[in-house]
């Protein structure tokens, strides 16, 4: 379980929103909304614990994720805005590096491949991926999330750049990962239509 | 712990597959090496007696600049697509992570200087009983200019005209090195021990080994923020 209390985020001298608090349990997904420059990604980065806070605390299961440090970077994966996706390396080698450097190192071969191929990247395994196009980078950085099988995962604008059946492809990939006891902390614009009733909003302004 | 090993293993293999495919990456500094060093018996004549004198000097200096020149390609990549953050977030010490990644990077610029040293030192006429010297001294050498670099990367990263900026940031801490490692070679010319200058470079390494790796870790979480 996820707790953050009474979290004040400023980035450089502008404070950008104080006194948040809620908790995730699992099972639930949380949409984060506002508008730009709102400070939605620096909550997100917050989360992770790669950006510091002015104040307040972050809990997983009931410590603070500062003690925590590894053990918490070990149940978590975290999709920002850049894809981490390194262009001179075959998409089969980005995805097995990004297993290893999670700590999931008991994916062979064959399980990357079969994410690959879910994500419909199968016929890219051995091209640079510089040559992807932008959706198909993004649908790539969301295959870690499927290796990885963290508990919570933490999204920033997860759908952006894909096309509409990647989109439906990707909210099942959630509600599948819901299902599990996962967690789901995302950022978008756009509806994101799981069919659960543990969707909690928060706007922040 | 079998995980921790994996990892590292994988990302050492990783970090030289990319350089690999960007040989020009690798070729950049190894060519700006041996032309620096070619320029010195062009400006200042081919006598013999001047050249082997300045050679310590010079072709440590050339090491020295040509191993600068490769430290924005450290972190650089990683920083703008994605995987630095990664790394940064992965359930591993992020010192071990940079220091495997630093090894990679000496394994690719630091290791081809010292192999194509005793070429120049003949172009430099230094005598053939100093060329070992030279070879061990960079072997020592350019560990520590590639450990104590990345700080230097991991501070500038992101900034505008960081390259400049870590020049100016990482050669005045070459210095010590630079003394060292000439002056063991320039020592063994002379016919002076050189044991105490091997020991120096040696601790300067093992000092670097232990605690670059966490200063560059704790650099590269302030660029991150």
């Amino acid at each position: 379980m996820l707790e953050v209390i009474d979290l004040e985020c400023v980035r450089g001298d502008r404070p950008l929103f104080s006194h948040l608090s809620f908790s995730l349990r699992p099972g639930e997904l949380l949409h984060v909304t506002g508008v730009n420059g709102s400070g939605k990604t620096t909550l997100l980065r917050t989360l992770c614990g790669l950006t510091r806070p002015q104040s307040g605390e972050i809990r997983w299961n009931g410590t603070g994720i500062k003690k925590l440090g590894d053990e918490y970077h070990s149940q978590l994966a975290y999709v920002g805005h850049t894809n981490g996706i390194q262009g001179d390396l075959t998409p089969l080698e980005n995805l097995g590096v990004a297993a290893s450097l999670s700590g999931s190192t008991d994916k062979s071969p064959s399980q990357i491949g079969a994410t690959l191929e879910r994500l419909g990247l199968k016929a890219y395994h051995h091209f640079p991926s510089k040559i992807l196009s932008q959706g198909q980078k993004r649908r790539l950085a969301l295959a870690r999330l499927v290796v990885g099988r963290k508990p919570l995962w933490i999204l920033d604008e997860p759908l952006s750049g894909l096309d509409v059946d990647s989109v439906s492809l990707m909210t099942t990939i959630l509600m599948e990962h819901l299902a599990q006891g996962g967690m789901i902390i995302v950022t978008s614009h756009q509806e994101i239509d799981v069919e659960t009733k543990t969707v909690l909003q928060i706007r922040i302004t | 712990m079998l995980t921790l090993i994996k990892a590292i293993g994988r990302l050492y293999r990783r970090d030289l597959t990319v350089a690999l495919r960007r040989s020009t990456d690798i070729l950049t500094p190894l060519i700006f090496f041996v032309i620096v060093v070619s320029l010195f018996p062009l400006g200042l004549g081919p006598e013999p007696n001047t050249l082997r004198t300045i050679a310590p000097g010079v072709i440590w200096v050339g090491a020295l600049l040509a191993t600068m020149l490769s430290l924005n390609r450290l972190f650089a990549n990683d920083y703008a697509d994605g995987t630095l953050e990664q790394m940064a977030l992965a359930p591993f010490p992020l010192g071990l992570l940079v220091l495997t990644k630093i090894a990679a990077h000496w394994t690719l610029t630091g290791l081809p200087l010292v192999l194509i040293s005793p070429l120049l030192a003949v172009q430099m006429n230094l005598p053939d009983s100093a060329f070992g010297t030279l070879a061990l001294s960079l072997l020592l050498g350019t560990p520590i200019l590639s450990l104590l670099g990345a700080v230097g990367a991991a501070l500038t990263l992101g900034l505008r005209g960081g390259g400049v900026l870590v020049s100016l940031l990482v050669l005045p801490l070459y210095t010590p090195i630079l003394i060292f490692g000439a002056g063991s070679v320039a020592g063994v010319m002379l016919g002076i021990d050189t044991g105490a200058h091997f020991s120096l470079l040696g601790a300067f390494l093992a000092l670097a080994l232990t605690f670059l790796p966490w200063a560059t870790a704790a650099a590269l979480r302030v660029s991150l923020d």
